[in-house]
């Protein structure tokens, strides 16, 4: 098994996000996690799904994927040449030592009560995992974390490649062997 | 530009999408549709149930090759169509359907009749929408048609708002369909052609796997140009019988669980599979990972998403089949001027074991009548003009294996779902797109007894299909299961249904000719009766002989290795076969 990031463009339509996850369902692919949102283009909504697949099975995904007619273009965002950030919420005891770990990982505190403080942290999922992993013998009360959302490194953006061809027909490569589709 | 309702646009966008028919039946939120319906020249055939009209629509798209249309009402009418469509997406088979909706504002109040029709398609169509505003109507319309009929064909929805319906709007047919996410490629890459070509003019074992989609392309004459030039023997899935003439000397017969043993075998032994439009499905590779041990696969599809989806393809061609064989074939005639392997100690293999493993059965020893015996008899009297429609079970599997097949188009049947009282309404359909053709139903008794309602249709708008029910009393297939591996206990599988219901009577009940079957010696004049009359439908009610079990047969889940001739009987191979 090993984990893949795709950055998926869909059309903004009624409906486009339970076409993806009832795909996903009935073909037994698990999703780590799924963040959708707009972009740049009104028309187009961005997700970003994090996959746990074994061998091949990531062509498939991103094959099966693809033929959602609302699907626009597919891209799998490799660590090396993306940006990949969580956003991390967290509530947990107010004292001098969980303090001092917030300042240490250069996470902000958000809010602060009496009992407890809110922290806000922005990173990698490593990042965040080890904020957590000092933060849990403190007590946690509450968490709350975004799934994750990928960006190209570089002058290179996915929508370009592919809202430049938006509405026209263009031949999309299926017989590539990576795992980006575009339209 | 004048004003319409959403009704009248719909009605426009369907005649401007060339529709000639539609099978349907009104209710509350489809009605304002059924107005401007009545004074269209779009036919429009009332049947009794909306499976029914699923169904037909799909027999019409198979046998013409065009879309085929049924309509419905929401809630109940719209939720009767979920198992046709799931039966067209799994077959690849080009439907829209169009349902009504409450209206807008009541969506998601649990309104009377209503059903979350969009959500419930979602994963057994194609593509499928939710109109509420009338001028979304002719866009829509025109966007189903294009997806249902190009690329990998298959089912669409559109469900539309009572009230959308009945609004005032515009019609504006689109010229041109635009989809920013649906392209799909018709065209093959060059260098998936040559390599292709390279491997065939390598291969001293290739076997031409063929699938559905060689039909779908309309690709039959350029199959058997490719055929011809290689000399490579073919083997035609449950979904491309007809794609391939069965007469031809090449032919090894249907591969798969009751596929012959040649056609089995081949595909084990061979060292290249060229995969034309079919999809390793587990009913044609046993347990996968013994399926075709030494072969490398070439596969050749239009849909993306089939290349390495059940086996790794070597090289892999992504384009209409059409298309791809125009290209093969030159290029594989070039490869082959180069090199060219001797085909001929393979073929001696091949055809040897076609020769030595005919399909065949026993004729039961009490004088009864042997089903595969009726339906062999009825491909024969009715000759390979004839369109035959099956249900699913035994009786599919015999009607697959003994009627001889010249012709694409000419076989339907439910293959990928499996969708048992498919046979009368596709049988329908086809009859409507097919007029001047005769068109059989081979049906079960167990199927029969789902759908035989629209026999009320068929009698009632003057398309004579001709029904032949093999009844052996039983849900046949279910029954040899038990009888193989479950030490005969039949539980649930017999269906009483020699006489309850009487076939005969039903039949004459619901305006058709109703004709009886029961000893061999009676098989010939019933067909030829039944032949006779073409201005009624006609259902024979054949009693046959209930043991009979369809061979050979690959045991679900085992390696096509293991395949029986008949019980507990592998084939007889010579030593040097093994």
């Amino acid at each position: 098994m090993a984990i893949h990031t795709l950055a998926v463009l869909v059309e903004n339509s009624p409906g486009v996000l339970a076409r993806v996850a009832s795909l996903f369902s009935r073909r037994g692919y698990n999703i780590d996690s799924l963040a959708v949102g707009p972009t740049e283009n009104p028309k187009v909504s961005r997700m970003t799904i994090v996959l746990n697949l074994e061998g091949h099975a990531l062509d498939q995904v991103s094959a099966q994927l693809f033929k959602l007619v609302n699907v626009i273009g597919i891209s799998e965002m490799k660590d090396s040449d993306s940006l990949k950030r969580e956003i991390l919420l967290v509530k947990v005891v107010n004292t001098p030592a969980t303090k001092e770990i917030v300042s240490k990982h250069k996470a902000v505190i958000s809010d602060e009560a009496a009992g407890t403080i809110s922290i806000e942290a922005v990173g990698q999922s490593s990042e965040i995992e080890a904020l957590l992993k000092e933060l849990r013998p403190h007590g946690i009360r509450e968490l709350v974390q975004s799934g994750l959302v990928a960006l190209e490194r570089g002058d290179k953006t996915l929508s370009d490649r592919t809202l430049s061809t938006m509405g026209t027909a263009n031949e999309s490569n299926p017989n590539s062997s990576t795992a980006d589709y575009q339209n | 530009m004048s004003k319409i309702n959403g009704a009248q646009s719909l009605v426009n966008a369907l005649e401007a999408a060339g529709v000639e028919v539609m099978f349907g039946i009104p209710g509350g939120a489809i009605l304002p549709a059924y107005d401007p319906i009545f004074d269209s020249k779009i036919r429009h055939i009332l049947v009794r149930h909306e499976q029914g009209a699923g169904h037909a629509a799909t027999g019409y798209a198979q046998a013409t090759g065009k879309v085929g249309v049924c309509i419905a009402t929401s809630g109940p009418g719209a939720t009767n169509l979920v198992t046709p469509l799931a039966d067209a997406q799994m077959d690849s088979v080009p439907i829209v359907a169009i349902t009504g909706q409450v209206p807008g504002p009541a969506i998601g109040t649990d309104a009377f009749q209503e059903a979350d029709i969009r959500g419930v398609t979602m994963p057994v169509t194609k593509h499928n929408y939710l109109i509420t505003d009338p001028a979304d109507i002719p866009r829509a319309i025109a966007e189903a048609f294009h997806i249902a009929s190009t690329g990998r064909p298959g089912a669409v929805l559109v469900d539309i708002a009572k009230d959308a319906l009945q609004k005032e709007t515009t019609f504006n047919y689109p010229k041109n369909v635009s989809l920013a996410g649906y392209n799909p490629v018709m065209e093959p890459k060059s260098e998936a052609i040559s390599d292709a070509a390279a491997l065939i003019s390598q291969s001293k074992k290739p076997v031409l796997y063929v699938g559905g989609g060689v039909i779908k392309a309309n690709a039959a004459k350029e199959l058997l140009a490719l055929a011809e030039l290689t000399g490579v023997p073919v083997v035609t899935t449950l979904m491309a019988r007809g794609a391939f003439p069965d007469s031809h000397k090449q032919h090894l017969g249907m591969p798969g669980m009751h596929g012959t043993v040649a056609a089995v075998t081949a595909l084990q032994k061979a060292d290249l599979l060229i995969t034309l439009g079919a999809r390793f499905d587990d009913r044609v590779t046993g347990k996968l990972s013994t399926f075709a041990p030494n072969a490398k696969i070439i596969h050749a599809d239009i849909d993306p998403a089939e290349i390495g989806k059940n086996r790794h393809a070597d090289v892999a061609v992504v384009g209409d089949l059409k298309n791809i064989l125009r290209a093969l074939v030159p290029a594989t005639k070039a490869a082959l001027a180069k090199s060219a392997p001797d085909l001929t100690p393979w073929l001696n293999e091949v055809y040897g074991w076609r020769k030595k493993f005919p399909l065949g059965y026993d004729k039961p020893s009490d004088g009864s009548v042997s089903p595969q015996y009726v339906i062999e008899r009825i491909g024969k009297i009715s000759g390979p003009d004839t369109i035959f429609a099956a249900g699913v079970g035994q009786h599919q599997m015999w009607a697959s294996q003994f009627i001889g097949y010249e012709k694409p188009r000419t076989w339907l049947n439910s293959g990928g779902l499996g969708t048992m009282g498919y046979a009368v309404p596709a049988a329908m359909g086809a009859k409507v797109g097919a007029p001047d053709t005769t068109v059989w139903a081979i049906d079960g008794d167990g199927c029969f007894q789902m759908t035989n309602q629209e026999l009320v249709t068929c009698a009632l708008n003057n398309i004579p299909i001709k029904v032949a029910v093999i009844n052996n009393e039983s849900l046949g297939m279910v029954r040899q299961w038990q009888t193989l591996f479950y030490n005969q206990r039949y539980s649930n599988t017999d269906l009483h249904s020699k006489r309850i219901p009487d076939f005969k009577m039903l039949a004459e009940a619901m305006g058709c000719v109703g004709l009886r079957c029961e000893t061999p010696g009676d098989v010939d004049k019933t067909i030829e009766a039944a032949m006779a009359i073409n201005d009624r439908p006609v259902v024979v009610d054949f009693n046959v002989h209930r043991d009979a079990m369809v061979w050979p047969m690959v045991a679900a889940g085992t390696s096509n290795d293991d395949i029986t001739v008949a019980r507990s009987m592998a084939p007889v191979w010579d030593s040097q076969e093994l």
